[in-house]
């Protein structure tokens, strides 16, 4: 999505150069690379293009799990849904659930990605350096991104349990009292993003270790030479240095974490109430409950797109000021 | 080159071909008046699928030996048993249902759901057909879940309901030698359970049909069905909303987690770290497998409590129905007739303590020498009955989401005006 508009900026301006000849001429010189593109274009077209669309049309429609066409053995039930426009997008930009709902995601995901970087460069600056069992440590460290999402969930979600729950066991053992993790909205909150944090760090952290080791050291050797200090070296050559690699974790980490399906699914059910609910599991909620919402859904979820693609673009462009190009 | 592109369209005009075969077939079947009995049942052949709900370690081995003993009756029939967890299985069989692949033939389904599937056109209507067998035999109550439009759509298999199950122990220690049978009396033996028996009281299981014997025992309800009517909101709820606040906030039941709270509920019962739960019949399996109740006689079962209109129990259950996309249909008829024989009902009643849907097997020996069917006979008689509609099912979020803000402090009056407007949302046509 987001290279599509640079790649057809591109072609504007060959095209708008030179008259279509070279075009062809590129066509039958390139025959080849065009045959090798084409299957990966017909995949992505039918596995992305095509329910993408199929979508989109469906969210202007009322169409449910009961008036859409079907025939299931001696049952046969017509289609009945009608095309209505934009009222879908009206009813929700309308209601305060989705501004409420927009807050909430927009907070988890800022504090989740702030906490997923910081944590991840102090552990990658931690990891940079000479010691023993380096490779020991940056295993075990990688160790929670290995773990499939859903695995980590209901290990978490039996760690915060009120009752039998090893955190509040602990608490206890300390005496302290125990605490209904997943039983008030702030503690709810915070234990999805501690979850979230957990499982996320790895990323960052391999990412802006790989980064880290591309710099080159005799940048650090001139800087102490010159006496800058600890605070300064980081400052004024780590941070910059790891620009190119941060920009894009951010921004993959960002969408991730703004789409963050499992976590709070499997955590929390969205509970309690729908406080913990964020954009992505509003809409699977329209979708697969009762009877299913699909026009709904759909509209849920092309506003998510909308929103990433609005933040992606600006974000791009925002970099691209800073004499970034990625 | 030109030889593999002629294989290529000789595979996919065979694919066609078998494609097109496979639908006429399909629709020849069920298309076949099934009043026309075939001559030998046990002749009909046909691999189907069924998607049971129970609990897999305590109660799946009963009903795969039912199964076993099906397919020795019916020599060509294979039964794949699927175990769907019972919170999930009306979300994957809509999900297996609409696309029109992976649907088992036979759903083990919710008495709430059978309405809504059948008005989805996921079943199959069995009126007439050899699944549906001395209807007259049925308790009323499991009996009228199946029916929707005027039509049939299942067979009821075990019906339900609430009660209270104590730790008789516990009680005693406590001082008292007998179950509660108010709402003032559930309150003070809790609280002298958790003054001198040094165990909680009450655990209380955070979900909507867990909230129903509260709001059944103060004359409330959900819905005025002959009205088209939203009655959620009502000065009987408040009031049962407000009792079961009480209990929390006295301590009288330990503040209940709100994820979970089902399976932490058990545990302290099992455990001996609580003394009283509400569940119904089928959590007595798993109840037994508990250190406490190893001599099952420590387990007492008695009615809900009353609150001051009655002792209100809600009526659950499941049903089996066919899925109408099924391929072996006729299969599925005979399973269905099998399974709710009544001799296969008193079958899983007498090991499982399960109730039956059928008064006949109620008169089984085997089941009138199970104790816990005994005791939930009465209560199942007084439960109140709920309004088969379709929309049924969907009540139960918002009344989740209501009992979760009252188990956080919320104010009941406040709760019950969102839930009302929640219904009304799902309520569309009513007032």
């Amino acid at each position: 999505m987001r290279s599509t508009p640079s790649a057809g900026a591109h072609h504007g301006r060959r095209r708008g150069g030179r008259a279509p000849g070279p075009l062809r001429r590129a066509l039958g010189r390139h025959w080849y690379a065009w045959a090798m593109v084409a299957p990966v274009l017909v995949v992505i077209g039918v596995l992305i293009g095509w329910p993408l669309l199929r979508g989109v049309y469906l969210s202007l429609t009322d169409a449910t799990e009961a008036n859409v066409g079907r025939t299931i053995g001696v049952n046969v039930i017509p289609a009945s849904y009608e095309f209505v426009g934009l009222d879908n997008y009206l009813d929700i930009l309308t209601s305060s659930l989705f501004w409420d709902k927009l807050t909430w995601t927009v907070i988890w995901t800022v504090s989740c990605v702030g906490l997923h970087y910081g944590l991840g460069l102090g552990l990658a600056m931690l990891l940079h350096r000479r010691m023993r069992f380096r490779s020991v440590y940056r295993m075990l460290l990688i160790l929670p991104w290995a773990i499939p999402g859903f695995v980590a969930a209901f290990i978490w979600r039996y760690l915060f349990n009120s009752d039998f729950g090893v955190i509040n066991a602990m608490l206890k053992a300390a005496g302290l009292g125990a605490v209904g993790w997943l039983d008030d909205p702030t503690t709810a909150k915070l234990a999805v993003i501690a979850v979230n944090v957990w499982v996320g760090v790895p990323f960052m952290m391999v990412a802006l270790l790989g980064g880290l080791q591309a710099i080159p050291a005799d940048l650090y050797e001139a800087a102490a030479v010159d006496g800058a200090t600890p605070w300064q070296r980081f400052r004024h050559i780590t941070l910059p240095m790891l620009r190119p690699v941060s920009a894009t974790v951010v921004l993959l980490g960002t969408i991730w974490t703004f789409n963050m399906f499992p976590v709070i699914f499997l955590i929390t059910r969205g509970g309690p109430g729908s406080d913990t609910e964020i954009l992505v599991t509003y809409a699977f909620r329209e979708a697969f409950t009762g009877v299913r919402n699909y026009s709904g859904s759909a509209a849920w979820g092309v506003i998510i797109l909308a929103l990433l693609i609005v933040l992606a673009s600006v974000y791009r462009r925002a970099l691209r000021k800073q004499g970034e190009v990625w | 080159m030109r030889q593999a592109l002629s294989a290529v369209t000789m595979v996919a005009a065979l694919a066609l071909a078998v494609s097109a075969c496979g639908g006429g077939g399909g629709t020849t079947s069920s298309a076949a008046p099934s009043s026309a009995a075939p001559a030998d049942p046990t002749q009909i052949s046909g691999e189907i699928t069924w998607w049971d709900t129970v609990r897999p370690d305590s109660e799946g081995p009963t009903f795969q030996k039912l199964i076993k003993e099906f397919e020795a009756k019916y020599p060509k029939i294979k039964v794949k048993y699927v175990n769907v967890p019972s919170d999930q299985a009306q979300n994957q069989f809509q999900t297996a249902a609409q696309a029109g692949t992976g649907a088992p033939d036979v759903i083990r389904s919710e008495v709430a759901w059978t309405s809504q599937f059948a008005e989805l056109g996921y079943l199959q209507p069995l009126d007439g057909t050899r699944a549906v067998d001395n209807e007259a035999d049925y308790l009323p109550g499991p009996l009228s879940s199946t029916k929707y439009n005027g039509k049939t759509w299942a067979v009821p298999q075990v019906t339900d309901t609430l009660a209270l199950l104590y730790n008789k122990r516990l009680l005693k220690e406590a001082g008292h030698d007998e179950a509660p049978k108010t709402m003032a009396e559930l309150k003070q033996t809790a609280l002298d359970v958790k003054a001198k028996a040094g165990a909680n009281g009450l655990a209380l299981n955070v979900d909507g049909y867990f909230l129903l014997p509260f709001i059944y025992g103060e004359g409330g309800d959900l819905l005025d069905v002959q009205n088209k009517k939203v009655v959620v909101n009502s000065p009987q709820n408040v009031k049962a909303m407000t009792e079961l606040q009480d209990l929390i906030t006295s301590g009288a039941a330990a503040k209940p987690a709100l994820q979970d709270s089902y399976a932490n509920a058990m545990t302290a019962l099992k455990d001996g770290k609580t003394a009283m739960i509400y569940n119904g019949p089928w959590s007595l399996s798993e109840v037994y497998q508990g250190k406490e109740f190893k001599d099952k006689e420590n387990l007492g079962i008695a009615p809900v409590p009353a609150g001051s209109a009655k002792a209100g129990a809600p009526t659950g259950g499941w049903n089996l129905a066919v899925y109408a996309g099924s391929k072996n249909i006729e299969a599925s008829y005979e399973f269905l007739r099998f399974m709710s024989s009544s001799t296969s009902l008193a079958t899983v009643s007498s090991e499982l303590g399960l109730l039956p849907t059928r008064s006949s097997s109620f008169d089984d020996p085997r089941v009138k020498a199970n104790r816990d069917v005994a005791v939930f006979k009465p209560i199942l008689d007084t439960a109140v009955p709920r309004p088969w509609i379709p929309e049924g099912g969907q009540l139960f979020q918002p009344l989740l989401e209501a009992f979760q803000g009252l188990v956080g402090g919320a104010k009941p009056e406040e709760t019950l005006s969102k839930t009302e407007q929640q219904f009304q949302q799902v309520m569309k046509a009513w007032s």
